[in-house]
């Protein structure tokens, strides 16, 4: 029965894995990468680690693929155009992956860990549970606690600080930065407020027609050159490198 | 199910993750087989705390997947801001750190 239930989730996990990897959108890598969370989960309460397979499905498969999910509806995801821009990369990233993997197995098959070819000892049928681990973060390691803690805190701010600066900066730089279409009815008069107003309409617009390389490259000359005379040289100097990068 | 199995699998959804790093170029599908090779290095975690009957791995296990949500949430950032930049999100192309 164990036995069963291994090879199912093994598949399943190696199968999520290949998905991950081999999908075109990575909508559905996502989804793959799901599948393959819960075969792991799986596996885990097979090695009797209940607490780490419930915060695996909570945490992981609840929390952080949501996460994901928003930023690839977000992104738009696709658009992965060649697969080679060094030529045979993909030849070359599997035997460099499978040498690896042959490397390994070789060490786990000559390893002097006897203990490798048994179940492992029994153990009580506390063995992994919340309270358990609870004890051990608690008392034992405290301070590895405390300091992942800090960690996440300092990971939700830089996150935050990551992706809202750019758009304080858009709305204020867009009275010099928004698109031909809407900046043509330009009076003076009340040229901010509408700008402002029209922000969301004018991003989306522009955005839709960011793959030729002259849409990425048109909007921050304008924007650096509305600004001071010093920031025109380096905004310049980057739709050389971007079209140079396209 | 003998322990030696979980590792070998374990090692094989790692060089399915490293493949996928090498092959693919989408910084988000980067992250994702980033994501598979902390969860390959977990199961192995996991697995040794069974094998040697002590509860302290899996603890290791459980900060590995705080580390790996921290590291989503930033990379994830990252790429907000680079696509609210216009930037083409392409590791071949973002080559250069300057803003």
């Amino acid at each position: 029965m164990e036995v069963t239930i291994f090879f199912i989730a093994a598949i399943g996990a190696l199968a999520g894995a290949v998905g991950v990897v081999a999908s075109r959108n990575p909508f559905y890598s996502v989804l793959a990468l799901i599948a393959h969370l819960f075969s792991l989960a799986v596996l885990f309460l097979l090695l009797t680690a209940a607490f780490v397979a419930a915060a695996q499905v909570v945490v992981y498969a609840g929390a952080v693929m949501v996460l994901y999910v928003f930023v690839v509806a977000y992104v738009g995801g696709g658009g992965e155009s060649a697969w080679d821009s060094i030529p045979g990369q993909r030849f070359l990233g599997m035997l460099l992956a499978s040498v690896v993997f042959v490397e390994l197995s070789a060490a786990i098959l000559s390893s002097a860990l006897r203990a490798l070819d048994t179940h492992g000892p029994d153990v009580s049928s506390g063995f992994g549970n919340p309270a358990a681990i609870g004890r051990l973060l608690l008392e034992k390691f405290l301070l590895p606690f405390e300091a992942t803690s800090i960690l996440l805190l300092l990971a939700a701010v830089g996150a935050v600080v990551l992706a809202a600066r750019k758009r304080d900066q858009l709305p204020s730089g867009g009275d010099g930065s928004g698109d031909p279409a809407t900046s043509l009815p330009s009076e003076d008069g009340g040229l901010a407020t509408r700008e402002r107003d029209a922000g969301a309409p004018s991003e989306r617009f522009a955005r839709e027609e960011r793959p030729p390389a002259g849409a990425s490259g048109t909007t921050p000359i304008r924007r650096g050159a509305s600004e001071e005379g010093a920031p025109v040289a380096r905004s310049v100097s980057r739709p050389a490198t971007s079209s140079g990068g396209i | 199910m003998d322990i030696a199995w979980y590792i070998v699998l374990s090692a094989l959804l790692f060089c399915t993750g490293a493949a996928g790093i090498l092959i693919r170029r989408s910084p988000m599908v980067i992250l994702l087989c980033l994501e598979l090779m902390l969860n390959a290095a977990n199961l192995a975690l996991v697995a040794f705390s069974r094998m040697v009957g002590n509860q302290q791995g899996q603890v290791f296990a459980l900060v590995v997947m705080v580390i790996a949500a921290c590291e989503v949430v930033v990379g994830l950032g990252l790429i907000v801001a680079i696509f609210r930049r216009r930037l083409p999100l392409d590791v071949d192309d973002l080559r250069e750190l300057r803003g």
